[in-house]
């Protein structure tokens, strides 16, 4: 798992994940690629991160994977991102198509639901909660 | 003691008290007006790992982290 200050070097990440991988003869490499789209006059998004939960989550789905055979890799920025950038790129390598088309989607499905990343929309460099678009993680109002 | 901390756009310093179980922080931060829009809709953590039973024991110097809807990505 990596975490990087501003915008993501996709091409960077991705071309290095496929040299690091490139002797371990799995048939199949799917990355995903989030990109900020401009919509409703934002300049950028901005992201915070707790990185001990964050990290736990991605250990789990890094057992998941390899009791399947397969690797996940996950990148994410922290603080502001600019429209038409990177926030956050994954990866599922598996010897079969099959298994990592099947990964991916639950991967990011799961990232978007249960990892602990906190979403801001920045205008008029303010930045503003997405409360509309997050969603409480499982096991949300234990405390209610 | 145990502490209590509060991520993301919580915006609220964490706070020390005494606590025997998960069902004691409850009752103390629900006499927070500050966190009634937050508490039924936030997920717990306890000392880094996510927790789902109210009758969780604290011991001293636990950290119980509040951690409020996500959206990654």
């Amino acid at each position: 798992m990596e975490l990087y200050d501003g915008p993501l070097n996709v091409k960077e990440i991705f071309g290095r994940w496929l040299d690091e991988q490139a002797a371990s003869n799995y048939g199949a490499y799917i990355p995903f690629v989030g990109t900020i789209r401009a919509e409703d006059d934002i300049e950028a998004l901005s992201f915070d991160i707790y990185e001990p939960v964050l990290q736990k989550w991605f250990d789990e789905w890094q057992e998941k994977a390899k009791a399947v055979g397969a690797v996940v890799k996950m990148a994410h920025a922290i603080g502001d991102v600019p429209v038409h950038t990177s926030s956050y790129v994954s990866a599922v390598f598996s010897p079969k198509r099959r298994v990592a088309l099947e990964l991916i989607d639950a991967f990011v499905e799961d990232f978007k639901a249960n990892a602990p990343i906190w979403k801001y929309d920045v205008k008029n460099g303010e930045r503003i909660y997405a409360a509309d678009r997050s969603t409480p993680m499982d096991g949300s109002g234990l405390l209610a | 003691m145990i502490k209590v901390e509060f991520l993301g756009p919580i915006a609220k310093e964490a706070i020390e008290m005494e606590a025997a179980t998960l069902a004691d922080v409850s009752t103390k931060l629900k006499e927070d007006s500050t966190l009634s829009e937050w508490l039924d809709k936030c997920a717990v953590a306890l000392n880094d790992t996510m927790v789902n039973d109210l009758g969780t024991a604290l011991k001293d110097g636990d950290r119980v982290s509040i951690l409020p809807p996500v959206c990654g990505g």
